[in-house]
């Protein structure tokens, strides 16, 4: 026979308020087993939790039920109270007096009747629990990061300093990402280039950290502490151990008409390609698509200049398998197509440029070599507008609900870079609002109005109408002087929305990682738990999980890092023992259970049952343990009962059903 | 015809079907408006002048008839808020009110002329009259 | 393929041209449009209030006919596509008029918004497709730079009507290549050109028809086309009229496909 405590907390009057807690109490000790009733302001206090345990080692207790807040609160706090005073914490369970019936009724008396039938059916759970024991996993000692960007490179960096080895897969042939094309940082108008090449240096030479790039992770197995990772390296078509990066091949390759994707389109690069100067690997890689060897046999030409004989043709894909304990995902942002908003005429004036193109054309490495002129005729622009939240803040089916968060920053500085060195371009800014929170941030856009004279108008554009004589004419508003105007501009900008990379969803659909409407990963709690996943192992970093400044970036990264190096400390994880188990005498083989396992947790093996003295052999269901989740699935397609559920068992949820029915 | 400013507003709102709380005042309606300099009160105004329930100027201004239902407003909007219904809310309170039609039958023959389409006056009619 | 025609008040009038060039055109093209019985005006603009319901009910009864055909319903005046699109809508989404109009009607059957609405440029586009459009071309316009001008019912609101991207389109531009001749884009062929406020405000409409025809003549347009008669009008109200020619849609088809003489025989 059990010896059952029950513990009824006030919860300071979010609790006591609605619901009667002396009255829950009371009703507790009526109850089949229960010796020691309690009631108590905050339970999940240390007082509180002094309380539980003393009551456990006083009365030998053998389960307690806690009334409370949700288990997703405290149940961790009072299974480890449970622990501590010699009970095993599985003998612990949880009735939800707050969200699911303090604070959803107003009547005292109501509330006071459904709390006492909660209580009745934990009581009538916690006398059949079975004291569980955590099984153990190993944990490889070994990281991944999913994308080579400043997130990426500063979470491999924080892993590998911290003395755990460490892998990049980076999907473009250079690590680098979107901070790569940037041309200066704000706020403190760094060159980018300037300070991102040294950490790809010092994360390429780390004996920690391998580099996979022109690499996509491809498959993804098993369990945090032991993930098993299929990367697949695409064929760069060159060999990187003879490759000295010296540049022959892209300056001789004859066809140079593929539009460049780190120029945005602006300029073409060759078929056989670093994406920019400070690639790292230096070594460049055949876009087979557009190489004229792989599509007609004929040329040839980089594998004879090459003077290292490094070009391969007949290169393959390679995949590589490996282990893994922690995935870190750090696959970044694109820019939104600007199809559905044409009221901007950007499919149909090349002077019309979205905000990361206009970085490119303000590198000194970008297609004009850092002068500003219009795409359309080279011409260099007298009279600049910059549209805010293109595609941001949208609730139509046509763009992001979200602020995007860096635009007002950005344009900020572009239009003082611009005013800086061109003092004769006139700036218009078309804004809502100006939204720069940061340190710093806000003078610096000040700076820009006040210093670099840059004309602020609160007021969105209309429509940008293309001018026969190659011109822009703008039609916006202007709110504050309550008029509609016209400005004829050379160049329009548009700060257009971001959202996460294109192969975002692949990702979290191989690492079962949550992923929101909007595609950004999402996080275990928003506010306290920002850079894990709720799937146990992967780690958030970057604007993957969100829209965030390179400050935030990094500083996410860093805490991305901590929070897998912490898993890579342990030698050994323990797994959660609420998992399905298969009754082999039942089992029939059927293999319902596995096609249902959302986690692939059941496989099937031949065993040898003795069956009341008949020894067979028979094909009977099996658990991993450390794959299944305890979602119950397996329990109900089980056709014959012997799939059940250990701390949630068909027996245990009948005995509540009765007790809430009495 | 309602006394009340609140219930005025309160009739706009129904009729039009508008939620104004959504605007979050970006101004892209006027933006876009090819009326915008002919109106006396702008289209990114409409939406405050129902929350303030300032509807005798509303109802008096000259913006409701000067729009031409060209949607550009509600095509652009990122919020969903349709001012151009807001308007046409305004305006099919005052028309349904006898004697407030923006156009009398007796106005008409001196406006035609030989090409004139039948769809214009039918339009016209839909839209400044009860 | 036989389609149930709203031909709408103007081009029974005014626009008889418009119609004319249509029937011969689809005649040419393998379809045919029969007119609905006993269809009355819709009103030319979408009465947008919520409680409306009796100006939108011959809309309704236009297209329960259709329905009762078996028959998706066709349109070529911009404005009664739009309103046949939007009421059609309704009934769809828009419980409560759906509910009261049916009631009021006493059709047959309750009507729910079970007939496709198509404009003219859609059945050429969707259902006949461009391609066979230029094969059954005798009279390609060749070296001819039209401009297209789609106005504002026929586009907007972009996500109710479906018909095109509503800030670029492309339908007419792929009808003028399909036809042999060379579309002119110019940034104004999607804005209004001032619809019913011509008759008591000439000003105002004067001032946005010169900023169309100017822009589109900027940009090398030597005629527009339309496929609205009030559209039409009002562009003709323009000083840039005078050498830029604004034309209907169905004209240039009926030339292309070499129909347009019998038309012009016939009248």
């Amino acid at each position: 026979m059990q010896r059952i405590g029950v513990f009824v907390c006030h919860c300071g009057s979010n609790i006591a308020a609605t619901v009667d807690v002396k009255k829950v109490a009371e009703a507790a000790m009526m109850e089949p087993g229960v010796v020691h009733s309690d009631d108590y302001q905050y339970m999940c206090s240390e007082a509180g939790q002094a309380r539980i345990i003393a009551a456990i080692q006083e009365k030998g207790l053998t389960g307690i039920v806690v009334c409370a807040c949700s288990p997703r609160m405290h149940e961790t706090t009072f299974r480890k109270a449970a622990e501590r005073a010699g009970l095993n914490p599985y003998m612990v369970e949880i009735a939800n007096i707050r969200e699911h019936c303090s604070w959803i009724h107003k009547d005292l008396e109501e509330g006071t009747k459904k709390a006492v039938i909660l209580t009745r059916a934990a009581i009538a759970k916690v006398n059949l629990n079975t004291p569980l024991k955590s099984g153990e996993s190993r944990v490889t000692k070994r990281a991944l990061v999913i994308g080579g960007g400043i997130a990426g490179i500063q979470t491999a960096l924080d892993i590998a300093d911290a003395g755990y080895e460490v892998d990049i897969v980076e999907k473009t042939p250079s690590i680098g990402g979107r901070m790569s094309q940037v041309d200066k940082t704000f706020p403190t108008l760094d060159c980018s280039a300037c300070i991102l090449t040294p950490k790809m240096v010092e994360a390429a030479a780390h004996d920690k950290i391998t580099i996979y790039t022109y690499s996509e992770v491809e498959k993804v197995g098993g369990f945090v502490g032991d993930f098993t990772v299929d990367i697949r390296k695409k064929a760069r078509s060159i060999d990187m151990d003879k490759c000295t990066g010296c540049g022959v091949c892209q300056e001789k390759c004859p066809y140079k008409k593929t539009p460049s994707e780190f120029n945005r389109g602006l300029n073409n690069r060759s078929a056989v390609y670093t994406p920019f100067a400070q690639a790292i690997p230096n070594v460049p890689v055949i876009d087979r698509e557009h190489c004229i060897k792989f599509k007609t046999g004929k040329c040839g030409v980089c594998a004879k200049v090459c003077q290292a004989g490094a070009v391969d043709y007949e290169q393959q894909d390679e995949i590589v398998t490996e282990k893994y304990g922690a995935v870190v995902v750090a696959t970044g942002f694109d820019t939104i197509k600007l199809d559905d908003f044409d009221e901007y005429a950007y499919s149909q004036s090349p002077d019309v440029i979205t905000s990361l193109e206009l970085e490119r054309i303000m590198n000194a490495a970008g297609p004009t070599k850092g002068h500003l002129e219009r795409i359309s005729d080279g011409k260099a622009p007298k009279n600049m507008v910059f549209i805010q939240c293109v595609g941001s803040r949208d609730i139509t089916c046509r763009g992001k609900s979200y602020c995007s968060k860096i635009c007002c920053m950005y344009t900020a500085k572009h239009a003082m870079l611009i005013r800086d060195k061109y003092p004769g371009v006139n700036v218009t800014v078309f804004y809502i609002d100006v939204r720069t929170p940061g340190k710093n941030f806000d003078e610096f856009y000040r700076r820009a109005v006040e210093e670099y004279g840059v004309n602020y108008i609160k007021g969105q554009v209309g429509k940008v109408a293309p001018q026969p004589d190659g011109q822009l004419l703008v039609q916006g508003v202007d709110l504050l002087d309550n008029k509609q105007i016209l400005v004829e501009a050379d160049m329009v900008v548009l700060a257009t929305a971001i959202e996460p990379d294109s192969s975002v969803r692949s990702i979290a659909t191989m690492l079962t990682a949550s992923i929101d409407t909007n595609n950004f990963l999402t996080e275990a709690h928003p506010k306290l738990r920002p850079v894990e996943s709720p799937t146990a192992g992967v780690f958030l970093s970057g604007v993957c999980q969100g829209p965030k400044d390179i400050p935030e970036t990094v500083a996410q990264a860093g805490a991305a890092a901590i929070k897998a190096v912490g898993l890579l400390a342990k030698d050994k994880l323990l797994t959660n023992p609420c998992t399905a188990k298969a009754d082999e005498l039942l089992c029939n083989g059927c293999s319902n259970c596995a096609d249902v396992c959302p986690y692939g947790a059941i496989t099937y093996e031949e065993k040898e049952v003795n069956d009341h003295g008949i020894r067979e052999m028979r094909r009977v269901a099996s658990v991993n343990n450390a794959l299944c989740q305890g979602c119950g699935a397996c329990t109900v397609t089980c056709p014959c009962g012997a799939m059940d559920l250990q701390g949630f068992s068909n027996r245990q949820l009948i005995a509540e059903v009765d007790a809430i029915c009495r | 015809m309602l006394n009340n400013a609140a219930d005025q507003a309160k009739r706009i709102k129904e009729i039009s079907g508008v939620d104004p709380l959504k605007c979050m005042k970006c101004g892209k309606c006027s933006a876009s408006c090819p009326s915008f300099n002919e109106m006396d009160i702008k289209p990114h105004q409409f939406v405050s002048y129902i929350l303030n329930e300032e509807t005798e100027a509303l109802v008096n201004s000259e913006s409701l008839w000067k729009c031409l239902s060209c949607f550009a407003c509600v095509e652009r909007c990122p919020r969903d808020v349709k001012p151009g219904k807001l308007i046409d809310g305004a305006r099919q309170y005052v028309v349904r009110q006898r004697g407030q039609d923006y156009l009398k039958a007796d106005e008409i023959p001196a406006l035609l002329d030989p090409e004139l389409p039948q769809q214009l006056l039918v339009s016209a009619f839909r839209r400044y009259r009860r | 393929m036989k389609y149930s025609y709203y031909p709408g008040c103007t081009l029974k009038t005014k626009a008889k041209d418009l119609d004319a060039y249509a029937r011969s055109s689809a005649k040419a093209l393998g379809f045919e449009l029969e007119e609905i019985e006993n269809w009355q005006c819709c009103g030319g603009v979408y009465p947008l209030g919520t409680d409306e319901i009796a100006s939108k009910l011959s809309s309704v009864r236009a297209l329960n006919e259709a329905k009762e055909k078996g028959q998706d319903m066709v349109t070529l005046c911009s404005a009664c596509h739009h309103v046949m699109k939007r009421v059609n809508d309704d009934m769809q989404h828009v419980e409560d008029i759906r509910n009261r109009a049916n009631n009021y009607m006493k059709l047959n059957e309750p009507y729910t918004g079970e007939t496709t609405v198509l404009h003219f440029l859609e059945v050429l586009k969707s259902r006949i497709g461009f391609d066979k459009l230029k094969e059954k071309v005798v009279n390609p316009l060749k070296g001819r730079k039209i401009g297209a001008y789609y106005g504002c019912l026929l586009l907007r609101p972009g996500n109710l009507l479906q018909f095109d991207n509503a800030e670029n389109p492309s339908v007419i531009e792929d009808f003028i290549r399909a036809i042999g001749a060379e579309p002119v884009i110019y940034p104004y062929r999607n804005e209004c050109c001032g619809g019913y406020i011509s008759l008591k405000e000439e000003k105002m409409a004067e001032s946005m028809v010169n900023t169309i025809m100017t822009s589109a003549s900027g940009f090398g347009a030597e005629m527009l086309i339309t496929a609205c008669p009030l559209c039409l009008y009002n562009l003709n109200k323009s000083d840039v009229a005078t050498h830029l020619p604004v034309l209907y849609f169905t004209e240039l088809l009926a030339e292309a496909l070499g129909v347009k003489e019998e038309v012009q025989h016939a009248e």
